[in-house]
C-alpha cells in the first residue's frame, strides 16, 4: 500500500497536536524548574548561588571604589566590609593599616605598576553609595536565601540613602524568602526604630527576632551569638527609653550571658537601677 | 613611508569592509543601553555598573577585532597569492610588515574613538559630567596596549600555519598577562625550583600589558593617571612594539612564502 506524502505529514501533525493538548497539562510539572517565578533560577538551576557570592563581592568592591584584594593577595579570604558596616562598626587605624593589602612594592615593575591602578583605600560616600545597589539587587535575585544581601542594601539605603521606604520594601522580600531570619527581622526593627520612630513596630520585630533565634536548634544559636546580642541590646535599649526600667534589665542580664563584653552591659545595668531607685517612693521621715 | 601608507589604508578599508566591527559594536551598544535601562531600587543615578558593562565590552571588542584582523594579514596574502605581485612592486618584506602593522593599529584607533565615543555619550547622559580627559588617557593606554598586541599577533602570524590558532593562543597569551601577569612574581614565589625560577624570569621579562588598563580610574572617578607616567608607559610599549616587529621581520624575512 502506497501513503501519499502529503497524507502522512497531515496525519504526523494531526498525532503532534493531539500529543501536544494532552501532554500539555503535565509536562509543567515534570520539571522543578518550570515552576520558578525566578528567570535566574530557571536558567541555572542553583548554580546561580555561585555567582550570587560574585556580585556580592562586587557589591564590596564598588564600596572600595576598586581598591579590593584579588585571590593572589593577602587579606582576600577577609569579612566583606559593607557587612562589618552594617553592623555599625566604625574602622580603626589598625583595620585601615591590616586593609593595606598591597604592602610596599616588590620590585621595580610591581612600583611603577601602581600608578595605573587604584592604591589608594577609601570607601563610597556622600550618596555615591547607592552604586552597590545593582550587585545587592542581583545578588538576591540569584540566591534569594543569602540574608546578608537584604540586610546590608537596607541598610545603606536607610542610614546612607535616607530612603527608608525602599529599605522597608527589601527587607520585606527578603523576609518572604527567608520567613525565619532573625538577622532581617533585627534590621526590621532598627528600621522602625530609626527612621520610622516607631517604638512599639521596632518591639514587636526584635520580639520576634528573639523567639526565632531560641527556636533554632542550640548548635546554630552558638555560631549567631552577635546578632542575638545586638537584638537583645537594642530591645534593652528600647525599653529603658519607654521607662519599663524592668524589661531593660532583663534584656541586659539575657545579654550579659553571651556578650564578649560583660563589664559594659553591667554598667548599663548598674544605670538603669540607679535610676530605677531614684524613682522610688521616699518614705516620710518621723517628725518625733 | 608612501609604500606603508598606501599598504596600512588597505588594511583600514578591509577593516570597514568586514562586519565584525559593525555587529561587535551593535551588540556593545544593545547590551549597553538594555544594562543601562534596568532601573534599581527606583534610582536613576546609579550609573558606574552601567560604566564597568560598557567598558568591559569596549576592552572584549576591541581585543576580537585587533587579534582577528592582525592575525589574517599575511596568511591572507599568502593563500590568496596576492603576497607575490605586492613584492614585486617592490615593496620590501619590512615595508609589508610595517604597513600591515600601521593598518592594524590605525583601524583599532578608528574602532577605539567610536566605542569610547558611544560609552562617553552613554555615560554622560546618564551623569551628566564629562572627564574627557580621564576618557582619552583610557582609550590612548588601550590603544597604546593593542599596537603590543598586534606587533605580538603578528609575530605569531608568521610562525603558526593558521590564523585560527594564531588567534587562539594570542587571547590565552593576553588574557593571561591581563589577568596574573601582575601576580606573577608571587605565585612564583609560592612554587618550587625550578618552576619558581622560571616564573620569575617569565614576569621580568614579559611585556606588562595590565599597566595599560585604565578602566578602574574610569569607573570609579578617580581622577586621572600623571602624564608622565602616561608617557613612561607609551615608551615602553613602543620599545615591546619594536622588539616584536623587529622578531617578526626576521622571521617574515626567511619565510618561504611558496609552501
Amino acid at each position: 500500500m502506497k501513503i501519499s506524502p502529503l497524507l502522512a505529514l497531515t496525519a504526523l501533525l494531526a498525532l503532534a497536536i493531539t500529543l501536544a493538548l494532552g501532554l500539555a497539562p503535565d509536562a509543567a510539572g515534570w520539571s522543578r524548574r518550570g515552576k520558578s517565578d525566578n528567570v535566574f533560577a530557571l536558567m541555572f538551576g542553583d548554580g546561580r548561588k555561585l555567582f550570587a557570592n560574585q556580585f556580592f563581592t562586587m557589591a564590596d568592591v564598588y564600596f572600595h571604589s576598586g581598591y579590593y584584594p584579588s585571590i593572589f593577595d593577602k587579606n582576600s579570604g577577609e569579612q566583606k566590609e559593607i557587612i562589618s558596616a552594617s553592623h555599625g562598626r566604625k574602622e580603626t587605624e589598625e583595620d585601615e593599616k591590616n586593609e593595606d593589602f598591597l604592602g610596599k612594592p616588590r620590585d621595580w615593575i610591581d612600583a611603577f605598576g601602581r600608578n595605573f591602578k587604584i592604591a589608594q583605600h577609601t570607601h563610597l560616600e556622600h550618596g555615591n553609595e547607592r552604586e552597590i545597589l545593582p550587585w545587592l539587587r542581583l545578588a538576591a535575585d540569584l540566591d534569594p536565601q543569602k540574608v546578608e544581601t537584604y540586610t546590608v542594601g537596607a541598610f545603606f539605603l536607610r542610614e546612607h540613602l535616607n530612603r527608608p521606604d525602599q529599605a522597608e520594601t527589601f527587607l520585606r522580600e527578603g523576609l518572604r524568602n527567608n520567613p525565619d531570619s532573625y538577622e532581617i527581622l533585627f534590621e526590621l526593627g532598627r528600621l522602625y526604630r530609626e527612621s520610622s520612630h516607631d517604638a512599639d513596630r521596632a518591639r514587636n520585630v526584635w520580639e520576634l527576632g528573639v523567639r526565632k533565634f531560641l527556636a533554632q536548634p542550640l548548635d546554630q544559636q552558638k555560631d549567631n551569638k552577635l546578632v542575638f546580642e545586638e537584638i537583645v541590646v537594642n530591645l534593652a535599649h528600647l525599653e529603658d527609653e519607654a521607662g519599663n526600667y524592668g524589661t531593660a534589665i532583663h534584656w541586659l542580664q539575657t545579654a550579659l550571658k553571651l556578650s564578649p563584653n560583660p563589664t559594659g552591659l553591667q554598667k548599663q545595668i548598674d544605670a538603669i537601677q540607679k535610676k530605677m531607685a531614684a524613682l522610688l517612693p521616699v518614705a516620710p521621715a518621723k517628725l518625733y | 613611508m608612501n609604500k606603508i601608507f598606501t599598504l596600512a589604508g588597505v588594511v583600514i578599508k578591509e577593516l570597514y569592509r568586514r562586519k565584525d566591527f559593525y555587529v561587535l559594536f551593535v551588540l556593545t551598544a544593545v547590551l549597553t543601553l538594555a544594562a543601562g535601562a534596568v532601573n534599581f531600587f527606583r534610582d536613576e543615578k546609579i550609573v558606574r555598573y552601567v560604566k564597568d558593562i560598557c567598558l568591559l565590552l569596549i576592552w572584549i571588542s576591541s581585543l576580537v577585532i585587533t587579534i582577528v584582523t592582525a592575525a589574517r594579514q599575511i596568511p591572507a596574502e599568502r593563500e590568496a597569492r596576492t603576497i607575490f605581485p605586492l613584492l614585486a612592486k617592490p615593496v620590501s618584506r619590512g615595508q609589508v610588515i610595517a604597513g600591515k602593522f600601521l593598518g592594524c593599529w590605525f583601524a583599532t584607533g578608528i574602532a577605539l574613538v567610536v566605542f569610547y565615543f558611544f560609552f562617553a555619550v552613554i555615560t554622560g547622559s546618564k551623569e551628566q559630567t564629562w572627564p574627557v580627559l580621564t576618557y582619552l588617557e583610557a582609550a590612548w593606554m588601550q590603544w597604546c596596549l593593542l599596537a603590543i598586541v598586534i606587533a605580538l599577533v603578528l609575530l605569531g602570524s608568521i610562525y603558526f600555519a593558521a590564523p585560527s590558532s594564531t588567534s587562539t593562543i594570542s587571547f590565552i597569551v593576553v588574557a593571561g598577562i591581563l589577568l596574573v601577569g601582575g601576580h606573577l612574581h608571587v605565585i612564583a614565589l609560592q612554587q618550587p625550583e625550578p618552576m619558581q625560577t622560571v616564573l620569575t624570569f617569565v614576569y621580568y621579562l614579559m611585556p606588562h600589558l595590565e599597566w595599560f588598563y585604565l578602566s578602574d580610574f574610569v569607573i570609579y572617578d578617580f581622577g586621572r593617571v600623571p602624564l608622565l607616567k602616561i608617557a613612561e608607559a607609551s615608551v615602553y610599549a613602543a620599545v615591546w612594539t619594536e622588539i616584536l616587529l623587529l622578531l617578526a621581520w626576521l622571521g617574515f624575512r626567511r619565510k618561504n612564502l611558496t609552501t
